[in-house]
């Protein structure tokens, strides 16, 4: 019997609200893998859209948690030692903000949306690694989620562009806190996918069509592709990579100008709509 | 129009689990057929996927009940 990338591994997975989003893409890959997974949700909502996810892959350890709240945090990851004893990965891809702040001006964030969308979509990850890491050894990986809205400003991204620098920066910064106990640190910055958060992102579909006419290949990238990339940082195949931004984005990121054979956008979007 | 209506019950079925005699003109999602919040936002997207239109969020807020939805797409096509 062949030996899988990832037998024996064992995963948490935060993030997933339904079969179309990047944490459940990421869960596939890594169960395709080998790996024994546990999800965590928040809110009988979600509970109820993630067990059967789960179990279709083999998991029963379905846990709540609210990354908002430390006790919440606590329960999650005692619950996950006492299962496993251990934890050789995370999967971070959390996020929060206004939805009536993810239109408009930047400048008009207001100070109790800024907290939260600093608290729940950089702090949460941060919080996740310090107890994911307490029950990792040496080989340890955890990923997060990012954006290019992190580095260049991109239409409604607003305050969770900020964020979402702010969560790249603290991929670097520990990165190196961990790396002397040989666990990695990394994020993926994903292209559009339309997921149930990006539902709240205002002019969604614009955005991806914009990629997908300007983007080196010429498309936009897939769940899946996302798994696959994460697969690779997660596993020993990334074991030389940390504090790593990767773009999994079809090289989106690389370009500085609209392509020559791109129609002009308000010709497609009049002839979609 | 019976197309639409044929094809957006059918995602209601399939994304609700409920009896197709229980989707009625004026029965709604929430209310009718027992959907939440995030029910919804998902029912949208897969209508926005399934006929290839846009719904923005102001519209989208309007889709109450099936026979909202059918008008809308029904619109929204011609």
């Amino acid at each position: 019997m062949s030996m899988q990338l990832m037998d024996g591994r064992r995963g948490l997975i935060m993030g997933v609200a339904n079969d179309k989003s990047i944490a459940w893409g990421i869960a596939r890959a890594c169960a395709g893998a080998g790996a024994r997974l546990a999800f965590s949700y928040q809110g009988e909502a979600l509970k109820k859209r993630v067990e059967p996810l789960a179990a279709s892959v083999g998991s029963d350890l379905v846990l709540p948690c609210d990354v908002g709240d430390a006790d919440s945090l606590d329960a999650l990851f005692d619950a996950v030692k006492e299962a496993w004893g251990g934890l050789d990965f995370v999967v971070h891809a959390i996020g929060f903000s206004d939805k009536a702040e993810l239109r408009g001006r930047y400048v008009d964030t207001t100070p109790d949306n800024f907290r939260r969308t600093m608290d729940i979509s950089v702090y949460s990850f941060t919080a996740v690694c310090q107890r994911a890491t307490a029950l990792m050894g040496p080989g340890g990986s955890c990923l997060t989620m990012s954006y290019y809205g992190a580095e260049k400003v991109m239409p409604h991204y607003n305050v969770m562009g900020v964020a979402k620098a702010a969560l790249e920066a603290s991929v670097r910064y520990m990165a190196e806190d961990l790396g002397k106990d040989g666990i990695r640190v990394n994020a993926i910055s994903a292209g559009p996918i339309k997921t149930l958060a990006a539902s709240g992102i205002g002019d969604f579909r614009y955005i991806m069509k914009w990629n997908e006419l300007n983007s080196p290949l010429r498309r936009n990238v897939t769940q899946d592709e996302v798994g696959r990339s994460a697969l690779y940082l997660l596993s020993d195949l990334g074991s030389g990579v940390t504090g790593e931004v990767l773009h999994v984005d079809a090289g989106y990121h690389v370009v500085g100008m609209k392509a020559v054979d791109a129609p002009d956008i308000s010709t497609v979007t009049a002839r979609e709509g | 129009m019976s197309d639409i209506s044929d094809r957006v019950k059918k995602i209601v079925v399939e994304h609700l689990g409920v009896e197709e005699d229980k989707i009625t003109d004026g029965a709604s999602f929430i209310d009718d057929l027992g959907a939440d919040s995030l029910d919804t936002v998902e029912l949208v997207m897969a209508f926005e996927e399934e006929f290839g239109i846009e719904i923005p969020d102001d519209a989208a807020e309007t889709i109450q009940t099936f026979g909202d939805a059918v008008k809308f797409i029904t619109e929204a096509q011609a």
